[in-house]
């Protein structure tokens, strides 16, 4: 079962190794920037690429960012799950470093990522990830290094994710409640797939060691406390906590209880897969007058009480490669086509309820086709959405209890935002 | 917070390691740590500074930590260049090790455990002693890991100076961090040492359980992945631990979750109510949903763990097949993967909605994609009987299309529908024969001609159409020559009009005389032969009644299974292989070398051979392994099949792809004890004469073989080939025999690897052997597999731990044998005898006049064997009762053990 990375590699787009650490001495770099520049090669797309790859003894995983690969080597039988994360959290490290990690970014700050590399992987086994802690003695800055550093009690506490002797004049805590609804429409009109995936995005500001606690308006807490639920309460599918979250208490008595990192982190993620009324339902029909004309009526409808509006709408049609001469007509908002993406993108800065707007296009096409073009790819209408201050779910945050040893009141402020997710209907 | 580092890498017009040199040696700080970013900036893009070595290392002895930090780096890469100088570090290393700030102790041990070289690794025992004890954490948790790494360089170094001993107390140590790193260390020990480390007891179990809730999140994968090797005593101790890692279930990092999950499968399989079984299923599915949002490459990991899952517990995911719909922007792994799942979980309750996406998908562009979707609508006809016609609509509906490679895809899904339901849709033949001319791939060229052979009094312009294909059966490949052959047999036996009558002339022609193809004469000559003695004959076996085939989608054997669920989250679970079959660290120092080949981890066996199979079935891909497995009859199907079937030019490739096997460093000298049996006579080899038989030494298995040469030619460049075989044994390296003059003779032992090559079916003891040498033509000949070779060292069972595998295992479990001749006369002599063959005797004890003795075994993956012999001493008649997990391995355990007992 155990297993440890050989070495990680940062690579430039063409699979040249850029920066890399061996922590094991058994996958050379040679070896690893051979192999994976016959791996770019071969394929050009590394979305077709599965991101775990064996050759010759050795597995390698990576991911790619911007345009920089991170990759694992390992001889072992390995925890791929752990590593490909591992690989995202670094990512996520050196973005908090250098605000964007690409290929200059690392050239510029090599001596510090050698520095990270060193801490946050030892022998190939994950260590430590959590970039605010590390960034408290690792520094960019070579000159405050003369101050001699020692490791933050954090790195090896139980509280990993927060050092003591935060200071704030106001503590104040921003919860943000954001769901995003992901819906799949089939070409009949049918929905085969829909869910909500919600987050409660925090951005802390709170001095010392604050103990937090949240309630929600969770069926099940409120039932275990004998509580009348009509109507009120909802029903979470599945619930991620962020590290600092006592699993085992939620366990016992759903109380969701934490000493929080300092700055913004997701404290919770929960789905819900009750199946919800499509928000903004979009029809679309595609005429082909001749062989030279196409006309595309689009119906849009809003589907939630009048009092809440969506806001940025935005309605991406596809339209075939060879379309030219858009004419487009709209009952409300902007159309614009864009041809780089085979899309008509129409835009409705404001959607209320309860609405229906119309749009009328009308596109040229060639006269004279390919005998045997290859099929196009069907597209898919997707839209984007946000609609503030409503929830598809009807969360809600009950309270949030602040308690600090110095006793200071702090202010939560919470707000609710719904958007659309990954929204797709399939055209007919 | 951008920094600058860029201006390191810019070079000079004068030479560039003087002046670093000149730099590194300046008396100005700020200088001199300039110059040692800029070395480290060469060695960044390659440059070979090694040379400086001596100056940076004079840089060491700094206050600045990140200077240190970055000489500390320069060692870690040049010191195994400079072995000699390399000790010049070691001052500073060890002062550094006794700093005041503990990241700089940390930091020394650390790197000192980085550098692989002798004289460091020598004095890196005191300051390790040292950390290990030290007061702060971070210093403790670092030397935790140094520990692994110093195993990993000298493991006998690490035992004689007691750090196993330390680094088992800082499982107790009060740092969570330090507990998860000292788990990590052991559970790496362990896995490179045949001797028992990392014991985990009740005990630790809890104590690392209680720590689990304070680790990071990367320490909890390392505990759940450690102790997701222990086994629960029984229903009640594994509820307990299920229950403490539930919670981990709600952890928002995906790895711990997997871990969890494994973990909780793993128990589960001991936790009798089902009530608690159900509970826990309903509790895992949420989160094995969740896994889906996650980034795609975790989405992947987590996919193909999810397809092992419903293959063991098929109700957690029952109801949730609608998020493995593929999206639109998937990267095409996550698509391809998802699909697979879609099939495990289609059922007669989804499958219209599980139609409907399969279309859908088989109009996107990505070609492969689009073959994966149609062939899944043919393996949902497959599998579910009820909804196979809706799938042929659908079919019928894409081939429509016309878009050539979903054409030619939907054919040979469809002439496997046939096969699974004869007789019942063949009024599509007609659709399907006006797609004939677009077809230019084999394997669906080889599929329409099975099926118009197969119901060709059913097509009336069969012989019209199969003739259409005559004219270019020089030029098509092998798979559809065989098959238009075939064809055209079945033809004329079913219509012997004047027509067919011809073209089997013809064809019987080409398939003989014109090709230089084995397989094609072969098949050719055997029809011939059929059709010109007995015609009837002929109709009996070319138009047999085929097998049906059934279902694939769950179709990893259970012990497979079994062991890859133990190894969920990790690539042993991705690839959907044991790890012996791609880890190939044998031993950790003897393979540093860049150089240095490994052998593939896949197929080094026998390519998937083409069984001339009395016309049964059109070759089939293999596209995945399973599936053409599964379309192909098994053996006891096919009885004309003759015995290893692989065709000749399969087998030199796969023979010359051999050479980049692992080569065993120490072969052991030449084999000693009774004569090998005799497997190819001489009278059969041309005059070549091989013997050999498996043994089994110091725990590897080896093939140890005898060569005369009593021909009158000198032969060499001797190899050799395994077929598919039930417990995977290949060769782990070539077969070394040296020129072989007439009259002379060698002796050999090839080290042998099991799990390499699989064969699927019920356990058989029969092992195909192909050897070949540059003169004479390619031998085959067959061995036994005898079961004791592959019992390992480890087998001996506490008697208490005996009693309870007894126990814990149904009475179904139990077979036994009699041996009428079988004589037990020194009951000494017989125990020693069993134990050299790794059957540890447990106890003995009387009942009546008779002796009753008890023995213990295990195969290399872990598959005990609890062996019962009872006999009156002296007496003729053994009677064998044997318990097992594998019943089905009995048999070919009887057969060893009856040969032990003649000796």
């Amino acid at each position: 079962m155990a297993g440890a990375a050989s070495a990680l590699f940062l690579l430039d787009i063409k699979g040249r190794v850029l920066i890399w650490r061996d922590y094991r001495g058994d996958v050379s770099a040679v070896q690893a920037e051979r192999f994976f520049t016959k791996l770019i090669e071969k394929e050009g797309d590394p979305q077709s690429q599965d991101p775990v790859v064996y050759d010759n003894g050795v597995t390698y995983m990576f991911i790619q960012h911007n345009n920089v690969y991170l990759m694992a080597a390992s001889r072992q039988n390995c925890n791929a799950a752990s590593l490909l994360l591992f690989l995202h959290r670094v990512v996520d490290v050196f973005k908090h470093y250098f605000e964007e990690l690409e290929e200059e970014s690392l050239r510029d700050n090599f001596v510090v990522v050698y520095e990270l590399l060193d801490e946050i992987m030892d022998f190939g086994f994950p260590q430590f990830t959590e970039a605010k802690i590390l960034s408290e003695f690792i520094k960019t800055d070579a000159y405050r290094m003369e101050v001699t550093q020692r490791p933050p009690m954090a790195v090896t506490n139980a509280v990993s994710w927060r050092s003591e002797g935060i200071r704030y004049k106001k503590n104040e805590v921003f919860l943000d409640v954001v769901e995003s609804v992901n819906i799949l429409v089939n070409s009949n009109g049918q929905i085969i797939r829909s869910d909500v995936v919600g987050a409660l995005k925090m951005r802390t500001y709170l001095s010392g060691m604050p103990e937090c606690k949240l309630g929600l308006n969770d069926r099940v807490l409120l039932e275990a406390q004998g509580r009348t639920t009509k109507g009120k309460a909802i029903d979470l599918d599945d619930t991620k906590f962020h590290q600092c979250v006592r699993l085992a208490r939620f366990e016992n008595d759903r109380t969701i209880s934490f000493i929080p990192p300092d700055g913004s982190f997701d404290l919770m993620t929960y789905r819900l897969s009750t199946q919800v009324k499509p928000l903004i339902w979009v029809e679309a029909q595609v005429e082909r007058h001749s062989r030279s004309r196409i006309e595309i009526m689009v119906k849009a409808r809003s589907q939630f009480k009048e009092r809440s509006t969506a806001t940025n709408v935005e309605i991406e049609l596809p339209v075939t490669s060879d379309a030219t001469n858009p004419n487009v007509r709209t009952s409300m908002g902007s159309a614009a086509y864009a041809p780089e993406n085979d899309a008509l993108v129409w835009k409705i800065k404001s959607f209320p309820g309860n609405k229906e707007y119309m749009l009328r296009a009308e596109f040229t096409l060639p006269s004279i086709t390919a005998e045997d073009a290859a099929p196009e790819r069907k597209a898919p209408i997707r839209v984007k959405f946000e609609i503030p201050y409503f929830t598809v779910s009807g969360i809600q945050v009950r309270y949030l209890k602040i308690i600090e040893k110095s006793g200071y009141q702090a202010l939560p402020w919470v707000r609710y935002i719904t958007m659309a997710g990954e929204y797709e209907l399939r055209l007919i | 917070m951008s920094g600058h580092d860029s201006k390191y890498f810019s070079t000079t017009k004068k030479g560039e390691i003087p002046e670093l040199k000149e730099e590194l040696n300046s008396q100005y700080k700020d200088k001199r740590k300039d110059a040692v970013k800029k070395v480290i900036a060469a060695m960044t893009v390659g440059k070979d500074v090694s040379s400086l070595f001596t100056d940076v290392v004079n840089c060491m002895q700094t206050e600045n930590l990140e200077l240190k930090k970055l000489v500390y780096l320069y060692l870690i890469n040049y010191a195994k260049s400079q072995p000699d100088l390399a000790i010049l570090a070691v001052n500073t290393f060890v002062k550094d090790s006794q700093d005041p700030n503990p990241l700089i102790r940390a930091l020394a041990v650390r790197t000192m455990g980085c550098i692989r070289v002798d004289k460091i690794t020598e004095y890196l025992c005191d300051p390790l002693q040292r950390c290990l004890k030290d007061d702060d954490p971070y210093v403790r948790k670092t030397a935790a890991i140094c520990v692994a790494k110093l195993y990993d360089i000298n493991a006998e170094l690490v035992e004689d100076r007691g750090f196993l001993e330390s680094l088992k107390d800082l499982i107790s140590d009060n740092n969570p961090m330090v507990v998860a790193n000292a788990v990590a260390a052991l559970a790496e020990i362990q896995e490179n040492s045949n001797r028992p480390i990392f014991e985990i007891t009740s005990h630790t179990l809890s104590k690392l359980l209680t720590a689990l809730n304070e680790c990071t999140e990367w320490g909890q994968v390392f505990i759940l992945d450690a102790l997701s090797r222990y086994k629960a005593a029984d229903a009640r101790e594994a509820e307990n631990i299920v229950e403490r890692v539930t919670p981990r279930l709600q952890h928002a990092n995906c790895a711990v979750v997997l871990s969890a999950v494994k973990m909780i499968l793993q128990q589960m399989e001991l936790i009798t109510s089902t009530d608690v079984v159900r509970n826990l299923c309903k509790k895992m599915a949420p989160p094995l949903v969740t896994l889906l949002s996650a980034e795609p490459e975790i989405q992947y990991v987590a996919l193909r763990n999810i397809n092992l899952i419903v293959q063991r517990r098929p109700t957690i995911l029952a109801h949730e097949i609608k998020v493995f719909f593929c999206k639109y922007n998937d990267p095409i792994y996550v698509k391809m993967e998802k699909l697979e799942i879609m099939i495990k979980l289609a059922s007669d309750r989804n499958i219209d909605q599980v139609l409907l996406e399969f279309k859908e998908y088989a109009t996107e562009v990505d070609v492969d994609f689009v073959r994966k979707a149609v062939r899944a609508i043919g393996r949902c006809a497959i599998k579910l009987e009820r909804a196979a016609e809706r799938c042929i609509s659908v079919l019928l509906e894409l081939i429509k299309i016309k878009v050539n490679y979903v054409v030619q895809e939907a054919i040979i899904v469809i002439k496997d529908i046939f096969r699974r339901y004869p007789n019942t849709y063949e009024s599509i033949i007609a659709t399907l024969c006006e797609s004939l001319d677009t077809l230019d791939e084999p394997e669906a060229k080889a599929s329409m001609i099975w099926i118009i052979g197969e119901y060709a009094e059913r097509i009336d312009n069969a012989d019209e159409l199969l003739e259409s294909f005559l004219e270019s059966f020089p030029e098509e490949p092998a798979q559809v020559q065989l098959q238009l052959l075939t064809a055209t047999v079945k033809l004329f036996l079913k219509k012997p009009t004047e027509g067919p009558q011809q073209m089997i002339q013809v064809v019987l022609n080409n398939a003989t005389v014109e090709t230089d193809n084995p397989d094609l004469r072969d098949r050719a000559y055997i029809y011939w032969r059929l059709l010109s003695t007995d015609p009837e004959a002929a109709k009996d076996v070319v138009l047999a009644e085929k097998p049906v085939i059934s279902d694939d989608s769950n179709q990893l054997e259970p012990t497979l299974l079994d062991e890859l669920l133990a190894n969920i989250a990790t690539l042993s679970s991705v690839y959907h292989k044991p790890p012996e079959a791609f880890i190939t660290r044998v031993k950790t120092t003897t393979q540093r070398t860049e150089d240095e080949e490994y052998a593939e981890g896949s197929e080094t066996g026998y390519s998937e051979s083409h069984v001339a199979d009395g016309a049964a079935s059109p070759p089939t891909s293999s596209d995945n392994v399973p599936y053409a497995a599964a379309r192909q009859p098994g053996p006891a199907a096919t009885p004309t099949q003759p015995a290893p079937a692989a065709p000749v030019p399969d087998l030199l490739g796969d023979l010359i792809g051999l050479d980049n096997a692992i080569v065993p460093v120490d072969q052991p000298s030449t084999p000693a004890g009774p004569p090998l049996p005799v497997l190819l006579p001489a009278s059969t080899g041309q005059g070549l004469q091989i013997s050999a038989h498996l043994t089994r030494r110091d725990g590897q298995i080896f093939y140890s073989l005898l060569f005369e040469n009593n021909s009158q030619i000198p032969l060499d460049g001797f190899m050799i080939q395994f077929n598919k075989n039930t417990f995977g044994l290949a060769a782990a390296g070539p077969l070394q025999v040296p020129q072989l003059q007439p009259g002379s003779s060698a002796t050999t032992l090839l080290p042998m690897v099991v799990f390499q090559n699989l064969s699927q079916g019920p356990p058989s003891s029969l092992l195909q052997v192909a050897v070949k040498n540059n003169q004479q033509p390619v031998w085959y000949f067959n061995d036994k597999i005898s079961l004791h070779v592959f019992f390992t060292e480890e087998g001996r069972m506490e008697r208490a731990s005996f009693l309870e595998t007894w126990r814990s295992l149904p009475d179904s479990n139990e077979v036994s044998r009699d041996f009428p001749n079988a004589v037990i006369s020194s009951v000494e002599a017989t125990l020693d005898q069993l134990a050299a063959s790794n059957m540890f005797f447990i106890a003995r004890r009387k009942h009546a006049n008779q002796d009753v003795f008890y023995f213990s075994a295990k195969l290399p993956k872990g598959t005990p064997f609890l062996i019962e012999l009872t006999t009156v001493v002296g007496n003729p008649g053994v009677k064998s009762a044997i318990k097992t997990p594998n019943p089905e391995m009995a048999p070919l355990f009887f057969e060893s053990i009856e040969a032990l007992l003649r000796v």
